[in-house]
C-alpha cells in the first residue's frame, strides 16, 4: 500500500493511499469543521465547512471538500485561513437564517452540532434575512420525532438508513431551500412501511430535527458514535468501547 | 439490413424527388405558428393544381429565421417565403416556375444567412427530421460506415484530437482529450451520453439540432461510441421538449430498424444501441454527474468531482458525456478532414457556433458563425440590431452561469476565453440582446431567481445563498438598501462562486457581478443613505 506525503497547516503528514484530507488531518491532531461528514457514513461534500485551501502549482490556492478530496503526493494544505474561517462563518450564519433554528426552546440545546459550530466559529450574529419558514412536525411516529424547523438537510438520517440500517426510508424531496427529508414517498414517518424503528437516524441527526418523542428541552442526546461502533464491528471486526 | 438494401433505399429516395421542392419548417416555433396547416394546404393546393407529379412539399427543420416564421422555401428557385399564412399557400404553389405569390418574400441572401456558415445545421431546414431516408440521402452514416471501414479507434480519436475541437456544453473541454481519456481506460463496459438537457431561459439550440436533424446527433454518438469502446449510449432529453423526444425516438427506431444502430453495424463487428431517457425538468441535471445519477434513477444532484465521468461514470463505468452540438460537429469534422475544420475559427476556439439569438432584437432564431466572429456581427448584421430606433444595451451570453456583455464591447469575438475575460461564458449558446429600456438589477435578480429555484438543494451555499442573494437584489432594485447591503451582496456572491458544490452554484452569481462590473451605476444609484 502506497503513502503519500503532505503539508498540512505547516506540519508534514502522511497518509495512505485512499484517505482523504479530513482524514489524514484528523490522524494528525488537525481538526477541519464539518457538518455532513459523519464517522461510519459516505461523505457527500454538500455542507462545504470542510473547504481547504489547496496550494496549486504556478501559485494560488483552489478550494476542496476535504471529505472528499483525496490526500495526494506534495498537497500543500491550510485548514485555517481568513478566507475559510469567513466562509465558514457564512455558510452558518446561512443555516440559521434558513429554517427556525431556536435554541433557547429545541430538545437539541447543548447537544446540537449546529450551535457548537456556531460557537467555534464566532458566529455572534446572522447578517441574513431570517426565512422563518412554516415547517412541518411530524410525530406520528411512536418513538421518534421530525421537527423540519431544525432540519439543515446534512441527509446523515438518509445515509444511515441506507447504508448502515439498509432500509432507505429517508430520503429528500423537492428541490433548493424548499427540500425537504422524506419517509418512503412522503408518506408520515408512522405509516412508513420500511422503517425498522432502529432509530439510526436519530442517532445520526446533528441538530434537533430528529428526536425521541419522550425528550423535551436540552433531553435529546444524539449517540453519534454508534454508527461508527456498528460500522467498524460488521466491516473491521473491530469492537471498539 | 444488409448495406446494398441500404445502398437501394438511397437510390429510390433520390429518385422520388421531382424537380421542385416546398420546404416547410416544422420546427418547433414555425409549429406553435401553424406551419403544419401550411404544409398540408400546400400539399393540397399542388393537387389541386395538377403539380404532384412536379412538386414535392417536404416537412423540414429550422430553416434558421424564427422570427419570421412560418417559413416556406421553394427549391431549386431558393424563394423564401416569410410569416406564411394557411391562405396563401395556394398563391405559393402558382408562383412556381413565374409569377408572384401574395405571401412576404423574404432574402435568403441577406445578412442573417449570409454571415452564417451552417456546418452543425448545414442538414437543418434541407432533411425531413421524421424520415432517415432523407438523411441518407443526404450522406448521412456516410462517415459511420467510413470509420467503420477505414479507421482504427485511436485513429478517429486522434481526428478529433487534431480538429481542436472543444465540448459546445459552455466549458469548452478540449473533446479529443475526453475521448482519448475514455478511449484508454481498459475494455470493458463503457457509456456513451448525449446530453441534451438544454435548460438555459432563451436556449434553444440544442433542441433545434435535435428537431432539425437527429439522425446526425446519433452518428456523432455511434461514431463517438466506436472510438471509445463503448456499446451502448444514452440522449438525455428534457420532458419539457415532447416534439424532440418524438423526433428522437422516432429517429432511433428507424435507425434500429434499418440496422445503422444495432448489432454489427455496416457488416463491422462494433454493436451500438441507443436509448433515450426522459428528465423531469430539474435544471441541475444538465450538470454531468447529477445527470448520470438521474439516469441511473436516482434524485438528480450533482456529485464531488474527481472522479470524473470518463474515470468512473454511469455505473462506476467509464463515460464520455458530450453535449448535442459536439456531437453533431462530428460528422462534418470527419468528412471535411481535421485540418479543414481547424481552418474554420480562433486559434483556441475552432469550428463554428450555433447561437440562439433572442431578445430585443430585430431578427432572432438560429444562427451558426464561425467561432472568431464580432457579437457585434452577430447581433447587428445577422440579428439586424435593436428594433425600432432602441439601442443595444448587452448582450446576455451563457443564461444564468453566463454574464452581460455592454454595448462598449460588441467588438469582442466570441471564443471561449474572450467571453471569458469579459466575465461571461460561451455558454451552450444562449444569446439574449437588451435594449436601452433593460433594468440591470432586474436582469441580475431575474437570473438569480432561476437559481434560486433549480438549486437542488444539496449544498449550502447555492442552496440557502441564492434564496439571500434574490433577496438582497430584490431590495437593491426597488430602492431599499443601503451600501452595506451592496457589500454583503458582493461577499456573498464570492463565497457562493467558491464554496459551492457544482457549476450552477458556483456560476450563480456571475449575471450579478457581470452586471456590477459593467453597470455598477444602476446598482449605487438605488442605494438609500444609512
Amino acid at each position: 500500500m502506497s503513502v503519500h506525503t503532505l503539508r498540512i497547516d505547516e506540519k508534514d503528514v502522511s497518509a495512505r493511499a485512499g484517505q482523504t484530507i479530513l482524514e489524514a488531518a484528523s490522524e494528525n491532531g488537525i481538526s477541519i469543521p464539518t457538518l455532513c461528514h459523519l464517522e461510519g457514513l459516505s461523505n457527500v461534500g454538500a455542507c462545504r465547512l470542510c473547504l481547504v485551501e489547496v496550494a496549486v502549482v504556478g501559485g494560488g490556492t483552489r478550494l476542496a471538500a476535504a471529505c472528499v478530496t483525496a490526500a495526494a503526493e506534495e498537497m500543500v494544505i491550510q485548514t485555517d485561513t481568513d478566507r475559510l474561517r469567513e466562509y465558514r462563518k457564512m455558510i452558518v450564519e446561512l443555516l440559521f437564517a434558513e429554517r427556525n433554528h431556536v435554541c433557547s426552546v429545541c430538545v437539541a440545546n447543548n447537544h446540537c452540532e449546529l450551535q457548537e459550530m456556531a460557537v467555534s466559529q464566532g458566529v455572534d450574529h446572522v447578517r441574513y434575512d431570517y426565512l422563518e419558514p412554516r415547517c412541518d412536525v411530524d410525530l406520528s411516529h411512536p418513538r421518534f420525532g421530525l421537527d423540519h424547523n431544525r432540519c439543515i438537510l446534512c441527509t446523515r438520517c438518509v445515509r444511515a438508513c441506507d447504508e448502515v440500517e439498509g432500509a432507505h426510508t429517508w430520503d429528500v424531496s423537492g428541490r433548493g431551500t424548499l427540500s425537504r427529508v422524506v419517509t418512503d414517498l412522503n408518506a408520515p414517518w408512522g405509516a412508513s412501511e420500511t422503517c425498522t424503528s432502529c432509530g439510526k437516524c436519530v442517532m445520526a441527526c446533528p441538530t434537533g430535527a430528529l428526536f425521541h418523542q419522550s425528550s423535551t428541552v436540552s433531553e435529546m442526546i444524539h449517540e453519534r458514535t454508534r454508527l461508527s461502533f456498528l460500522v467498524d464491528a460488521r466491516e473491521k471486526k473491530q469492537w471498539h468501547a | 439490413m444488409e448495406k446494398n438494401e441500404l445502398v437501394s433505399l438511397v437510390e429510390a429516395e433520390r429518385a422520388s424527388r421531382r424537380p421542385v421542392q416546398v420546404r416547410v419548417c416544422t420546427a418547433s416555433a414555425c409549429l406553435a405558428s401553424r406551419s403544419r396547416e401550411v404544409a398540408g394546404r400546400l400539399r393540397s393546393a399542388a393537387g389541386r393544381a395538377g403539380m404532384v407529379d412536379r412538386v414535392d412539399v417536404r416537412e423540414v427543420g429550422c430553416l434558421r429565421l424564427c422570427s419570421a416564421g412560418p417559413l416556406v422555401k421553394v427549391e431549386p428557385e431558393g424563394v423564401l417565403y416569410e410569416r406564411v399564412g394557411v391562405e396563401q399557400a395556394d398563391s405559393i404553389v402558382g408562383a412556381i416556375g413565374g409569377g408572384r405569390a401574395e405571401a412576404r418574400i423574404g432574402d435568403p441572401s441577406g445578412p442573417f444567412f449570409a454571415r452564417q456558415l451552417p456546418m452543425v445545421l448545414e442538414n437543418s431546414g434541407v432533411v425531413e427530421p421524421e424520415r432517415i431516408e432523407s438523411y441518407l440521402a443526404a450522406g448521412g452514416y456516410g462517415q459511420l460506415d467510413r470509420v467503420l471501414r477505414e479507421l482504427t479507434p485511436e485513429e478517429v480519436v486522434e481526428a478529433i484530437t487534431r480538429s481542436g475541437l472543444r465540448g459546445r456544453g459552455g466549458a469548452g473541454y478540449p473533446s479529443g482529450l475526453k475521448w482519448a481519456t475514455v478511449a484508454k481506460m481498459p475494455p470493458g463496459r463503457k457509456f456513451v451520453i448525449c446530453n441534451a438537457d438544454e435548460g438555459d431561459p432563451g436556449a434553444f439550440m440544442d433542441r433545434s439540432v435535435l428537431e432539425s436533424d437527429p439522425q446526425r446527433v446519433l452518428e456523432g454518438m455511434a461514431i463517438a461510441g466506436y472510438a471509445v469502446g463503448a456499446e451502448q449510449g444514452y440522449v438525455y432529453l428534457r420532458g419539457e421538449h415532447p416534439l424532440t423526444i418524438h423526433r428522437l425516438r422516432l429517429a432511433i427506431d428507424q435507425a434500429r430498424r434499418l440496422g445503422v444502430l444495432g448489432s454489427g453495424i455496416f457488416d463491422s463487428r462494433f454493436n451500438f444501441r441507443i436509448d433515450l431517457r426522459i428528465g423531469a425538468g430539474a435544471y441541475v441535471c444538465g450538470e454531468e454527474t447529477a445527470l448520470m445519477a438521474s439516469i441511473e434513477g436516482r434524485r438528480g444532484t450533482p456529485q464531488p468531482r474527481p472522479p470524473y465521468p470518463a474515470q468512473s461514470g454511469l455505473w462506476g463505468s467509464p463515460t464520455l458525456i458530450n453535449n448535442v452540438e459536439t456531437l453533431a460537429n462530428i460528422p462534418a469534422i470527419l468528412r471535411e478532414g481535421a485540418e479543414r475544420f481547424a481552418r474554420i475559427g480562433t486559434a483556441s476556439s475552432k469550428g463554428t457556433k450555433v447561437f440562439a439569438l433572442a431578445g430585443n432584437v430585430c431578427r432572432s432564431g438560429l444562427v451558426e458563425v464561425p467561432m472568431g466572429t464580432s457579437l457585434r456581427t452577430i447581433v447587428e448584421e445577422i440579428g439586424g440590431g435593436a428594433p425600432e430606433g432602441r439601442s443595444i444595451k448587452a448582450v446576455q451570453t451563457g443564461g444564468p452561469s453566463g454574464g452581460c456583455i455592454p454595448a462598449s464591447q460588441l467588438d469582442t469575438p466570441v471564443d471561449y476565453e474572450s467571453l471569458k475575460a469579459l466575465g461571461s461564458i460561451m455558454g451552450s449558446g444562449g444569446m439574449i440582446v437588451m435594449d436601452d429600456r433593460a433594468d440591470m438589477v432586474d436582469v441580475a435578480r431575474y437570473f438569480m431567481e432561476f437559481c434560486r429555484d433549480e438549486s437542488c438543494g444539496k449544498c449550502i451555499p447555492c442552496r440557502a445563498g441564492t434564496v439571500q442573494l434574490h433577496r438582497m437584489l430584490v431590495r437593491i432594485r426597488d430602492g431599499q438598501a443601503t451600501r452595506d447591503e451592496l457589500h454583503r451582496l458582493e461577499r456573498l456572491c464570492e463565497m457562493v462562486k467558491h464554496a459551492s458544490l457544482c457549476g450552477l452554484g458556483q456560476a450563480a452569481p456571475s449575471p450579478v457581478l457581470s452586471t456590477l462590473r459593467f453597470f455598477r451605476e444602476e446598482y449605487e444609484s438605488r442605494l438609500t443613505g444609512g
